[in-house]
């Protein structure tokens, strides 16, 4: 399964198998990864599961739709890599991936 | 101190429906709302989103939802207390006494928590600063447009909002736009005019650009903004309007004693009560094994949660079963006419 690192706000470290299919988002909700509110279940329409991604990471994934970019304006302190957790599908391709949690979500 | 059966806390679908199950079964309820109008996520997130998996709906858009909703509702009356959040529940003998922070009270039998995610609160500046000014020289939303003439204004913000409260003030103050990037998501017509503006030297377009600061004595007189490559720009500013949205809070339901894990409510799957008796909990606020967030699992909770509120609005009837095709007295309810 590939191997997803979430790094939260107070230095944690968190490394996860996370099974393809799942999003970034709900490997977090599933493990209790704190940090990701993800209020709207993975719609798209609220901007609290946002991470930044580790820049070696930001061009392997998929591009952010436009929508995704329209909520990334309302999340907390947004910076060029930032992105929503839930728009982020899990393969054999993001395995290593490192995500980190902003200070708060909202 | 209005006196009901129910208070609903939460006007979005699944608070709608639930008062049409109460309405059904001859209960009377009345349904608040922090929002200024009914319909909760349905109309805040996604109102020309469209929805595919409302039972026997192929397709309608969160407005369309609610507006059906709502004719749905109509026969039972129903008022609504908008714009304020309920705040305070007090056990009063066998009743609850509901406050909101508008000072409306209600005296009721039961409480049903239709919530969603919580109250939605304007989104903030993550600049600390800007607390100390909020409400003095900084708004996340207008109230009085008066204040801002031949004022310097510097709003944030790349939404409808944002865009419309732009155009609206270049007429009569000195007007700063300034957004986290090239692309705006309100709409194209809006973006068009606010580029002209610009052209026209109405508006002050800053792109890329992200507030640093804020500084000035009682009042705002300067803040400072940074662009994605590092460079800091102070300007004058006398006010400064943020529009990021909004999020959604729990607010004070923690605060009531309720069994709540990672923000939701825990309830039991038979009549959706809380751990508190009268107290219940439907949709996206609740949580049980095998919850889905989904509108036809909240229709599903608010029918048995309308049940389970009917023994303490009425302790000594007995609620029969009935189907609204038969019933006389459910059709009456509905003020169907039959010959």
């Amino acid at each position: 399964m590939p191997k997803i690192t979430y790094n939260t706000h107070d230095n944690k470290t968190h490394s996860i198998d996370v099974q393809n299919g799942l999003t970034v988002m709900e490997g977090a909700i599933q493990n209790d990864i704190p940090g990701i509110d993800a209020d709207c279940g993975g719609g798209m329409s609220c901007a609290t599961c946002h991470v930044y991604v580790n820049e070696e990471w930001l061009d392997k994934l998929p591009e952010k739709e436009d929508g995704e970019e329209d909520m990334l304006d309302m999340a907390f302190e947004p910076k060029k890599n930032s992105r929503l957790s839930c728009q982020l599908i899990v393969s054999d391709t993001l395995d290593g991936l490192v995500v980190n949690i902003p200070s708060k979500q909202g | 101190m209005i006196k009901t059966d129910v208070v609903i806390i939460g006007a979005g679908p699944t608070g709608l429906f639930c008062a049409h199950q109460l309405g059904i079964i001859g209960l009377t309820c009345e349904i608040v709302d922090n929002l200024d109008k009914a319909g909760g996520q349905c109309i805040e997130l996604y109102p020309d989103k469209p929805i595919y998996d409302i039972p026997a709906i192929p397709e309608c858009t969160g407005e369309e939802l609610t507006n059906n909703l709502l004719k749905q509702i109509k026969p039972f009356n129903i008022n609504f207390h908008l714009n304020q959040r309920v705040e305070e529940l007090k056990k009063v003998n066998h009743r609850w006494h509901v406050k909101t922070n508008d000072n409306k009270e209600f005296d009721v039998a039961s409480i049903v928590i239709a919530g969603g995610v919580g109250s939605f609160e304007p989104r903030k500046f993550s600049v600390k600063e800007c607390e100390k000014f909020e409400g003095n020289s900084l708004f996340y939303s207008v109230k009085d447009k008066k204040i801002f003439k031949n004022k310097t204004i510097s709003i944030f913000g790349g939404g409808d909002s944002a865009l419309d409260w732009a155009i609206e003030l270049s007429n009569t103050s000195k007007v700063n736009l300034i957004h986290r990037r090239d692309g705006f998501s309100g709409m194209e017509a809006s973006v068009q005019k606010v580029k002209a503006l610009s052209e026209q030297g109405k508006i002050n377009l800053y792109t890329k650009y992200q507030m640093e600061s804020v500084s000035g004595k009682n009042k705002i007189d300067a803040i400072k903004i940074k662009h994605d490559e590092g460079e800091v720009k102070e300007i004058k500013s006398d006010y400064v309007l943020g529009f990021f949205g909004l999020i959604m809070q729990l607010g004070p339901i923690l605060d009531w004693g309720l069994n709540i894990d990672k923000k939701k409510v825990e309830v039991n799957t038979e009549n959706f009560e809380t751990n508190i008796n009268g107290i219940f909990a439907i949709g996206d606020i609740c949580s049980y094994p095998g919850k889905l967030k989904l509108i036809l699992s909240g229709f599903h909770e608010g029918a048995l949660a309308a049940r389970g509120c009917f023994k303490y609005a009425k302790p000594d009837e007995k609620l029969r079963f009935e189907f609204t095709t038969t019933s006389k007295t459910a059709q009456e309810r509905l003020g169907i006419k039959n010959d």
